[in-house]
């Protein structure tokens, strides 16, 4: 692909990882900093074989600079709280209230129809979906990104973030909790 | 033309040592397997405890087919 086609297919590529990058970094300027980074590295870059999306591409390289800019996060001793609470978001949201005390579902999983993917073809149904991971806690979703948008192996990310393996599973279990909750709720009840 | 009964749901009903086997986990742990099966293998014997209770609970199974359906909403998401 020449350099002027991909200059033209970026732009529509642009508040997808602008989404992304916001959704894990919670803050605006260093969202738009990283995909700026990450345009620039791909306009300059020939790495492009056309063999993979060119989202798939993009998101690739954006992976990396929000690595970075999570990391120089962290180095910086002001913003050390970045992840430090993380043990208080986790006591915020206690699914162990979807439970009673034995351990069974109160309530139970509603019926989400016989294709619920049809959903998935569907503009509104995505935008339900941008406005529950927007309501997760924000260190859960930038795990939960990580894991599923970034595709990061999990000891990738408990390096990154220092966490351990353990603390990630809960993070990721009460992410697709609250997910679940939130697509039930506000789609699949309300298209019975 | 005279139908024979269905005698599946009969069949199906899980005997008490079924039922007794699927509730060696609780449904909040076998939704926390469910989870942490998607980051990596689980061992043996929990793949085992997690099978014979969504063998006999269709709520946890429910609970299976949403996080599968999560998987692709994600996958989409990227794309």
């Amino acid at each position: 692909m020449a350099a002027a086609d991909i200059s033209r297919d970026l732009e529509p590529q642009r508040s997808y990882l602008l989404r992304v990058a916001r959704l894990q970094l919670r803050d605006e300027a260093l969202a738009e900093d990283v995909v700026q980074e990450t345009l620039l590295a791909a306009l300059s870059g020939t790495g492009f074989s056309g063999k993979s999306s060119l989202r798939t591409w993009l998101t690739g390289i954006l992976k990396h600079k929000i690595v970075d800019a999570i990391r120089k996060k962290q180095r910086e001793p002001t913003v050390a709280s970045s992840f430090g609470d993380i043990d208080a978001e986790m006591d915020i949201e206690d699914f162990d209230a979807l439970f009673n005390e034995r351990g069974g579902w109160e309530p139970k999983p509603g019926e989400w129809g016989a294709s619920p993917e049809e959903a998935l073809n569907q503009r509104e149904f995505l935008a339900v979906m941008d406005l529950c991971l927007e309501k997760l806690p924000p260190n859960t979703a930038r795990v939960f990104m990580m894991r599923e948008v970034m595709e990061l192996e999990t000891d990738e990310i408990c390096k990154e973030l220092t966490i351990n393996a353990n603390n990630l599973w809960v993070i990721l279990y009460r992410a697709r909790m609250a997910l679940r909750l939130c697509l039930e709720q506000n789609w699949f009840a309300r298209n019975d | 033309m005279t139908e024979t009964p269905d005698p599946a749901p009969a069949a199906r009903r899980p005997t008490t040592l079924k039922r007794a086997l699927g509730h060696i986990i609780s449904c909040k742990d076998a939704s926390r397997l469910v989870s942490k099966g998607e980051e990596g293998p689980l061992s043996p014997w929990q793949r085992l405890v997690l099978r014979l209770h969504l063998s006999v609970c269709a709520a946890c199974s429910r609970f299976e087919r949403q996080m599968a359906f999560l998987r692709t909403a994600m996958q989409r998401y990227r794309q």
